[in-house]
């Protein structure tokens, strides 16, 4: 599998990812893609120094050749499908996290309700 | 050397995020580790294949490697991510109105 493919399948596991697995829908909220054209921003600066200064060379077959920033243009591809996974994960350990709360909170409640009742 | 400076300056750019904006995402380690661990071992497996099929290569690193992969790159794959949930919570602190799934959520 070339580069160019491997980023395919990388974006669209980070869709299924986001969208289906998780369920954390990232793609279709404003702080998700404000917070990725910060990160793309940092990208190009960061990903240029390592391509242009030839510490990350790429072989020619595996890549398109299109270059942004001295970096293939897959990268961007890279970056998106890491990026995405990455707040996936966050967002749905901070989503689970809550839950586990409301459920002890509704808990706690139905155990103080219990004596009221047969009282 | 230049690859650890470059990840370094990624930590030291992003620390005033926790620092000053307190954005509480080192406050979080276990949520933080959680997140980092499944794309750890995503991006580093994707990353020894490609190295293996000489899709990439690297120059000029300190030469530490676990199996093929530059410990330069195992930082990357840590560093990076950090500093999009960095991002990300830096975001929904000057934009509160912009909900997310997780919203209210603290540990």
């Amino acid at each position: 599998m070339s580069y160019s493919t491997a980023c395919v399948v990388g974006v669209v596991g980070a869709l299924v990812l986001d969208l289906v697995v998780l369920r954390t829908r990232l793609v279709t909220r404003r702080a998700f893609w404000t917070s990725y054209a910060i990160c793309l921003l940092f990208q190009l600066l960061v990903n240029g120094m390592l391509t242009g200064r030839r510490l990350v060379t790429y072989s020619p077959e595996t890549i398109v050749g299109t270059r942004l920033v001295y970096a293939p243009v897959e990268d961007i591809a890279f970056g998106f499908s890491l990026v995405l996974q990455t707040l996936s994960w966050w967002v749905w350990w901070g989503r689970r996290a809550r839950q586990a709360r409301t459920r002890a909170g509704t808990a706690t409640e139905a155990r103080r309700a219990v004596p009221t009742r047969t009282r | 050397m230049l690859y650890l400076l470059v990840l370094l300056a990624c930590v030291l750019v992003t620390l005033p995020l926790e620092l000053v904006l307190g954005v509480r995402v080192y406050r979080r380690p276990l949520r933080l580790l959680l997140t980092l661990l499944p794309v750890f071992a995503v991006f580093v497996g994707w990353d020894a294949l490609a190295i293996h099929a000489g899709q990439w290569s690297y120059h000029r690193l300190t030469g530490v490697r676990l199996g093929n992969v530059p410990v330069e790159e195992l930082l990357f794959f840590l560093v990076i991510p950090t500093c999009a949930v960095l991002t990300l919570e830096a975001v929904r602190r000057t934009r509160p109105t912009w909900r997310i799934d997780d919203d209210g959520d603290e540990p």
